[in-house]
C-alpha cells in the first residue's frame, strides 16, 4: 500500500528530522546539566567549608500552632521547651524540681502565697532584659483571656492573682494549696511582643521570624509539614547549644524515617518498631537507644459510667461493679506474655501506675497484695461472686446471658490487637467472651461510657498530680452531657482523700509517701491493670552525633524529654560537617538526572513538534 | 490537542469563510453550541451545590462531638465548651449552620479548621501548590507516555513489542505505590550496591535554599515521587489509548487513507488516532481533576506537605471544617475538569452536542 514515492528524499527528510531532534535534545540536555552543574554543589560545599553542624530530628506529627497558648501535641510543646524557659526545669537525674527563670521559691506560712526569685540579668533573644513582669503578665493573659488560656489553662484555675512587685520579684496566690507549683510547665513569653496580639485564640506565631525567646534555641524558620529551624540562642542563660542548627524535618513514613537515618540525611529517630530497631541494631555509626519508657500501658473498666451529680449514664457491663471480677480479670492476664510477645521485648512489666523512671513516686504492690497471674484463682473469684458457667461452659450474668465484655481499642495501634487476641484466649477459658472493638475515634464512646473495658495508656510527667487527678471524682463531668477531666469515670472516696491531702503536702518526701498510696488504692480497686511500660526506642547517627543527654541520665529517653537536655547538650561529631549528606558529590549527577525526567517528556514532545511541522511541509 | 486546536478553527472558522449566504447555519450551530454549553454549565452547578450540600451532612454524619472530641482529655468546663461550640458556630441549629456554611462557602470563606486554628482556605492554598507540582509533572509525564506508548502498542498489536508494552504496563499499574515508592527510596535514595544514593529520602526541600538552589533542591526532591507516580499511573492511559485505538483501526476511512497513498505513519496521526481520542480525552481530563487530591500514599511515603497528607490529618481529628473544605475542594476539581472536557468535545467531534 506503501506510496512508490522518491524513496531517497523521504528517507534523507526522515534522517535530517531525527538528527535534528537528537541535536535539539542535546543542546537541551547539556544547557540544563550546565545550569544544575555549577549551581547545584555550590551549597553543599559552601554548607561542608563553613563546617556548620546541623543536627536534624525526623518527626512525623504536625505542629497544631507554634503559639504556646494554643499548642497541645507533643511535637510543639517539645519545641516550645526550646524557645521559652519555663519558671523551673526538672533535674535531668532524677526529674526534682531545679531553676529556670526563678533562682528560689518558697511558699508562706498558710501555703496560698508563693513569691519566686527570678534570675536577673537575663535576655531575651533580641537583647530585651527578662524580668517578673514577663511572667506575671503571661499568667495574667491566661487568666484574663480565653484564648490565651486554651492550652494551658489547667495551670492557672487555682491561680487568684499574679504580681510582680520588682523585676526579680514574682508573687503567686492561690485559693487553695496546690503542691505542684514547681512543675507549672507554662511557657513563658516576652510581653513587649505579645502585648501586640489581638486574638490570642487565632494568632499562631509562625509568621515572622527569628521568633523572640529566653530558651535555649530561637525558631528561626518554619514551613508546615516540611520542617522547623531552630539556631542557638546566644543570650541563653544556661549557655548556647553546641550544634550551629537544630533542624525537625518530616516523614509521615516510619519506614522512609529509618531510610534517611541510614543514609545520614537525619541524625536522629524515635518511635521505632521492633521490627526497625532490630534491623538498625549492628548497623555501622547507628546507636540504637532502647529507653525506660515514660508511658503506661493499661486496660481501664468501666466503673459505671456517671456525672458527678450522681447520675448514671452509658452501658458498662454491671458484673464489672463487682470488686471480685475485676480482680478475676486482673489475675487472668499474662503480663510476661504480653511483654515477650507483643512488646518484643521492648518493654516492662507494669503493677504501679507510675514507671519506675520516677524513682521517687515508683510503687510495686506487696507480696500479699500483688494480684499475680492465677487463672484458677481467677475462676474460683468468678464462681464466688456468683458469675457460674453455664451447661455451654459459658459464664452467665445476673440477667441469666452469657458474659460477653466489650473492649475498646485503638485501631492505629498494633499492641492493642494483639493483646486483645491474648484476652480473648485468656477469657475465654474462664467462659468469658471478648468482642474487641478496634475504632479510629474511641473518644465517643469512651466519653458516652458505652464499653466494658478499653486499652488505656498515659504519658506520665516528673509530677505526677494530672494522671492522679484524671481519677478523681471531681474529674467527673459536670452532667452527661458535658466532659469531664475523668480518664474511665473512676470515683473513690479514698482515693480521693488521698488526693487531696497530697496536694495540700508540700514536702516531698511526705507526698512522696501520699502519692504511693494512692497508687496502692488504685491498685486494690482493680480498675486499672497496668499491664506494661512500654520502652522509647530511638535510634541516632554516631558520626554527627558525638554524646547527647538522656533523661533519666543513666538510661533515658532522648525525643520529648522533660526540659531541654538532650538537644542542647547535644554536642557534633568531629566528622558531621561534611557527613550530613552523601549526596554532595552527587551533584552533578542529581542536577542531569532531574534534568532528564523533564526532558523525557519536553523530548517526547518536540520530537513530535518537530515532525508534524516536516509532515506538514511535505 | 492540536487537534482540537484546529477543530475548532473549522467549526468556527468555517461558516465565516463562507461569508454572509451561510449566515444561517452559522447561527444554528452557535446556537446550539451555546444551548449546549449552558446545559453543561447548568448541570456543573447543580453538581458542585450538591457536593456542598454532600460534605457540609455527610461529615455531620460522623457520630460525636467535635468540641468533646478536640478537647477529650483536658480538664474544660462546661463554660469554655460552650465558648468552643458558640466559636465554632455549633450551638446553632443545623438547618442555620448550613446557610451560614453555603453563604460564607460562596465568598471563599471555608471556615475555621478546629486542629489548626486558622482559615480552612488558608491551609487549602499552603498546601495546593505542593501537590499541584508533585502531580501535575506526574499527570503531563504519564498522559504524554501513556498516550504516545498507547497508540504504538495499538499500531502494532499482537507483536512483541506490544505484548512487552501492556505487560509492563499492567504489571506497574497493580503495584501499591507506597510500597514501590519505599523500593525506590531504598534503591535510589540509601543507594544500594553499586547504586549511589541519588535522592533525598523525603520531604520537598532541603530547607534554607534560596533562588535557584531551592528550584533545584526542589526538583531534586520531585524525581523519585514523580517516577513512582508515574510508573504505577501511565498504565491506564497506555490501556485506554490502546484499546480505543484499536477499535479504530479496521476502519474503512483507514483503508481509505491508505487507498490514496497516504504513508502508514500519516494514516496513524492524522487519521486513526484523532478519531480514537475522544474516550483518552475523558480519562485525561477526570485524571487532570484528581491531581487537585493528591496521592494520599505517595505522599505519605514521601513526606510531600500537600493535600492528602492535610486531608488525612483532618479525617483523623475529625476536623469538620478542614474535612469539608478539602472534600469540597477536590470534588469540584473532578466536576470542573469533567465539564471542561464536556465542552471540548464538541470540538473534537462535532457530532457531540448537536
Amino acid at each position: 500500500m506503501k506510496p512508490p514515492a522518491p524513496p531517497g528524499r523521504a528517507r534523507s527528510s526522515w534522517r535530517s528530522r531525527r538528527s535534528r531532534a537528537l541535536r535539539l535534545g542535546t543542546a537541551t540536555l547539556l544547557l540544563w546539566a550546565g545550569l544544575a552543574t555549577p549551581l547545584s554543589p555550590a551549597p553543599q560545599q559552601a554548607a561542608a567549608a563553613e563546617g556548620k553542624k546541623v543536627l536534624t530530628v525526623a518527626v512525623a506529627q504536625s505542629v497544631d500552632s507554634l503559639s504556646p497558648f494554643l499548642a497541645t501535641r507533643l511535637v510543639s510543646t517539645s519545641i516550645h521547651r526550646l524557645m521559652y524557659e519555663n519558671l523551673t526545669n526538672y533535674d535531668v537525674k532524677d526529674a526534682h524540681p531545679i531553676p529556670g527563670l526563678a533562682t528560689k521559691w518558697t511558699p508562706s506560712a498558710d501555703k496560698l502565697t508563693w513569691t519566686y526569685a527570678i534570675r536577673s540579668g537575663t535576655k531575651w533573644s533580641d537583647g530585651e532584659p527578662l524580668t517578673a513582669e514577663d511572667v506575671a503578665w503571661t499568667f495574667n493573659k491566661m487568666m484574663s483571656d480565653d484564648g490565651a488560656g486554651t492550652a494551658n489553662g489547667s495551670y492557672i484555675t487555682n491561680f487568684a492573682k499574679v504580681t510582680a512587685p520588682s523585676p526579680t520579684e514574682l508573687v503567686i496566690q492561690l485559693k487553695k494549696p496546690q503542691a505542684t507549683m514547681t512543675a507549672l510547665d507554662v511557657p513563658i513569653v516576652p510581653k513587649h511582643i505579645w502585648e501586640k496580639v489581638e486574638d490570642f485564640s487565632e494568632f499562631n506565631n509562625d509568621k515572622a521570624f527569628p521568633i523572640v525567646g529566653s530558651g535555649p534555641f530561637v525558631l528561626t524558620g518554619y514551613k508546615a509539614d516540611s520542617y522547623v529551624r531552630l539556631e542557638p540562642n546566644k543570650n541563653f542563660w544556661r549557655g548556647a547549644p553546641k550544634f550551629d542548627e537544630l533542624l525537625f524535618k518530616y516523614y509521615k513514613d516510619g519506614d522512609a524515617a529509618v531510610a534517611a537515618l541510614q543514609k545520614g540525611e537525619v541524625s536522629f529517630v524515635n518511635n521505632l518498631t521492633p521490627a526497625q530497631s532490630a534491623a538498625l541494631k549492628g548497623q555501622k555509626n547507628i546507636k540504637v537507644n532502647d529507653a525506660p519508657g515514660r508511658r503506661f500501658y493499661a486496660l481501664a473498666t468501666n466503673p459505671g459510667a456517671r456525672s458527678k451529680d450522681g447520675e448514671r449514664f452509658g452501658d458498662g457491663h454491671p458484673s464489672l461493679l463487682d470488686e471480685r471480677v475485676r480482680h478475676a480479670l486482673f489475675m487472668a492476664v499474662d503480663r510476661e506474655t504480653v511483654i515477650d510477645k507483643v512488646f518484643q521485648g521492648h518493654a516492662v512489666e507494669g503493677e504501679g501506675y507510675i514507671p519506675p523512671r520516677f524513682a521517687d513516686y515508683f510503687w510495686k504492690p506487696s507480696a500479699d497484695q500483688k494480684l499475680a497471674y492465677d487463672p484458677a484463682k481467677a475462676a474460683q473469684l468468678l464462681d464466688e461472686a456468683g458469675y457460674k458457667k453455664n451447661s455451654d461452659g459459658k459464664r452467665v450474668g445476673k440477667d441469666g446471658k452469657p458474659i460477653n465484655y466489650r473492649v475498646l481499642c485503638h485501631a492505629t495501634d498494633p499492641n492493642d490487637k494483639a493483646v486483645g487476641q491474648y484476652l480473648t484466649e485468656w477469657w475465654g477459658e474462664l467462659g468469658i467472651g471478648v468482642t474487641l472493638n478496634c475504632l479510629d475515634n474511641v473518644t465517643d464512646p469512651w466519653l458516652a461510657g458505652t464499653y466494658d473495658l478499653a486499652f488505656d495508656g498515659w504519658s506520665v510527667n516528673p509530677d505526677p498530680d494530672f494522671v492522679l487527678s484524671i481519677h478523681t471524682c471531681a474529674a467527673l463531668p459536670a452532667s452527661p452531657e458535658e466532659t469531664g477531666a475523668t480518664d474511665n469515670f473512676i470515683c473513690d472516696k479514698q482515693y480521693d482523700d488521698l488526693y487531696a491531702k497530697q496536694l495540700a503536702e508540700y514536702d516531698p518526701d511526705k507526698r512522696a509517701d501520699l502519692v504511693k498510696q494512692l497508687q496502692s488504692r488504685l491498685y486494690d480497686t482493680g480498675y486499672m491493670n497496668v499491664m506494661a511500660y512500654p520502652n522509647a526506642v530511638e535510634a541516632y547517627r554516631t558520626d554527627q552525633i558525638e554524646s547527647i543527654t538522656t533523661m533519666p541520665e543513666d538510661a533515658g529517653n532522648i525525643y520529648g524529654q522533660d526540659g531541654y537536655w538532650s538537644w542542647w547538650s547535644a554536642v557534633p561529631a568531629a566528622a558531621s560537617g561534611d557527613s550530613s549528606d552523601g549526596s554532595g558529590s552527587a551533584g552533578v549527577l542529581i542536577g542531569v538526572a532531574a534534568g532528564v525526567v523533564v526532558l523525557v517528556g519536553a523530548g517526547v514532545f518536540l520530537a513530535m513538534r518537530r515532525r508534524s511541522t516536516a509532515e506538514d511541509r511535505e | 490537542m492540536s487537534r482540537a486546536a484546529s477543530a475548532a478553527e473549522a467549526t468556527t472558522g468555517d461558516p465565516a469563510l463562507a461569508g454572509p449566504s451561510a449566515g444561517e447555519p452559522r447561527t444554528r450551530t452557535a446556537y446550539t453550541y451555546a444551548r449546549y454549553v449552558a446545559g453543561k454549565l447548568a448541570g456543573a452547578a447543580v453538581s458542585l451545590f450538591a457536593v456542598l450540600v454532600t460534605s457540609f451532612f455527610l461529615f455531620r454524619l460522623i457520630p460525636g462531638d467535635p468540641v468533646k472530641f478536640m478537647t477529650g482529655g483536658r480538664q474544660v468546663s462546661a463554660e469554655q465548651l460552650a465558648t468552643y461550640r458558640r466559636e465554632f458556630g455549633l450551638d446553632l441549629p443545623l438547618w442555620e449552620q448550613f446557610t451560614d456554611y453555603c453563604g460564607k462557602a460562596l465568598t471563599g470563606d471555608l471556615g475555621t479548621s478546629y486542629q489548626f486554628r486558622a482559615p480552612v482556605v488558608d491551609k487549602i492554598t499552603e498546601a495546593l501548590p505542593n501537590t499541584l507540582l508533585l502531580t501535575g509533572t506526574a499527570f503531563v509525564l504519564y498522559t504524554v507516555l501513556g498516550v504516545f506508548l498507547g497508540t504504538r502498542s495499538a499500531w502494532r498489536h499482537g507483536r512483541l513489542g506490544d505484548r512487552l508494552n501492556t505487560g509492563l504496563a499492567l504489571t506497574l499499574y497493580s503495584l501499591p505505590s507506597f510500597w514501590l515508592g519505599l523500593l525506590l527510596i531504598i534503591v535510589f535514595s540509601v543507594g544500594m550496591g553499586p547504586i549511589p544514593g541519588l535522592f533525598p529520602t523525603g520531604g520537598m526541600e532541603s530547607g534554607g535554599e534560596e533562588g535557584f538552589a531551592y528550584v533545584v533542591d526542589v526538583a531534586h526532591h520531585l524525581v523519585l515521587p514523580v517516577v513512582t507516580l508515574v510508573a504505577v499511573e501511565y498504565g491506564q492511559t497506555l490501556l485506554v489509548t490502546r484499546s480505543a485505538l484499536l477499535d479504530e483501526m479496521g476502519g474503512d476511512y483507514l483503508t481509505t487513507a491508505r487507498a490514496k497513498g497516504l504513508r502508514d505513519d500519516l494514516v496513524r496521526r492524522r487519521h486513526a488516532v484523532p478519531n480514537a481520542m475522544l474516550p483518552t480525552v475523558t480519562l485525561i481530563f477526570v485524571n487532570l481533576g484528581r491531581t487537585v487530591a493528591g496521592v494520599i500514599l505517595v505522599e505519605t511515603v514521601f513526606s510531600w506537605p500537600g493535600l492528602g497528607g492535610l486531608f488525612y490529618q483532618a479525617l483523623s481529628v475529625p476536623d469538620l471544617p478542614l474535612v469539608q473544605g478539602l472534600f469540597f475542594v477536590f470534588a469540584a476539581a473532578v466536576i470542573v475538569m469533567n465539564t471542561l472536557a464536556d465542552l471540548i468535545y464538541p470540538l473534537l467531534d462535532p457530532r457531540v452536542g448537536r
